[in-house]
């Protein structure tokens, strides 16, 4: 990055290879519906029956997305899982892999804090930490609204890290290529059958932390054995993010999505 | 809680018809939920309490109508009511993977307006 020719005195200038991360707050939406206007003529007490999907406007604004991925040739991928699955650290070694090869941009939701972006960012990958304000999933619009604040030329996987949730976010369309369900070996076996959404909606199950399984006593043959069931249309890795252990697997995957 | 999320676009979709269909107040509100729609019916009761003095439906009543979920076979062909969210069992000639026909409804079928 160069300086511009005649710098704003009062930008704080960022290191060069690391721009800051760009923070969207959409805890004051600013495209609610209005309130409907008064009506002059006011008439009797009607019925009217409808048949309007609640999530109607979310899936329309997921369909708008998923044809500008389509358009701009890039696959979105959301990240769903319960707080501390891990999905920022293999999002890190993720990146660490395929950002040096192909265009990688991150959207990342939390409740508060840009933590989370800062841990991602890395030169040539634009990140924006979405801040929800207490909204424990992401929805179409705010992704919307996250993408209108990064450059998306040249990006060919779009990452999003959803709110750390296994419950909300699997009504959410947000018009992602692939959803991808991660679940961690200090979480019970049984955590696919409790949460059965989340895992029968997703594309691919990523069992993290493998290597502290054994030291937690996990059981990773039932703990496969259930995804397998609350997920058989799922494919599944298995990796740890700090040793690297599965993400060969697990990277060819994503590679392969383009 | 995503049932606030839910109860606010539900809301949304409640001031969009009303506008369309020219109110000037609604007097209740309909909503259909699957049983297998993830929505917890009493969570969204209450958030629908909260939100809708806060919305431009303040004063309406609202009504919750539930829909048991139903699977039909794919063997057999015969309906059944699946036990679990997760496997669709028929209880008939136990093959797996029947088809869900209804369930995961999340819908605005009624309102009464003025």
């Amino acid at each position: 990055m160069t300086a511009p020719a005649q710098p704003a005195p009062s930008q704080p200038t960022a290191p060069a290879s690391t721009p800051d991360v760009v923070v969207v707050d959409v805890r004051d939406p600013a495209d609610t519906l209005p309130p409907p206007p008064g009506d002059p003529a006011p008439r009797g007490p009607r019925v009217v029956d409808l048949q309007v999907r609640i999530l109607d406007e979310n899936d329309r604004r997921a369909a708008v997305n998923r044809e500008l991925f389509r358009a701009r040739g890039l696959r979105a991928l959301n990240f769903v899982s319960s707080p501390g699955a891990g999905k920022t650290t293999l999002l890190q070694r993720t990146l660490g892999t395929l950002a040096p090869e192909l265009g990688c941009a991150v959207l990342v939701g939390d409740l508060e804090t840009a933590n989370d972006a800062q841990r991602l960012r890395r030169p040539g990958v634009p990140v924006a930490q979405i801040t929800t304000g207490g909204t424990c999933h992401l929805d179409a619009s705010m992704i919307q609204r996250g993408l209108a604040a990064i450059p998306l030329d040249g990006v060919r996987l779009l990452f999003i890290e959803n709110v750390g949730n296994l419950v909300c976010p699997a009504s959410f369309d947000l018009g992602e290529n692939r959803r991808i369900t991660l679940v961690s070996c200090t979480e019970g076996e049984d955590k696919p059958l409790k949460y059965p959404p989340m895992f029968s909606s997703a594309h691919a199950v990523v069992l993290t932390k493998i290597d502290v399984a054994d030291a937690m006593g996990f059981d990773r043959a039932l703990a496969l054995a259930n995804i397998r069931r609350a997920a058989p249309q799922a494919e599944v890795f298995e990796v740890s993010a700090k040793t690297g252990e599965g993400c060969d697997a697990w990277c060819a995957y994503l590679r392969a999505l383009l | 809680m995503h049932e606030f999320g839910i109860a606010q676009a539900a809301l949304q979709q409640v001031a969009a018809q009303a506008q369309q269909a020219g109110a000037t107040r609604v007097h209740r509100i309909v909503l259909r939920i699957g049983a297998l729609s993830g929505v917890d019916p009493e969570a969204l009761r209450f958030a629908l309490e909260v939100a809708i003095p806060e919305s431009s439906a303040a004063g309406a009543e609202f009504e919750i109508e539930t829909v048991p979920a139903r699977a039909r076979c794919q063997q057999c062909e015969r309906e059944f009511e699946p036990k679990t969210g997760l496997f669709f069992e028929c209880p008939h000639c136990q093959a797996l993977g029947g088809t869900l026909t209804q369930g995961k409804e999340m819908h605005l079928v009624r309102l009464e307006i003025s």
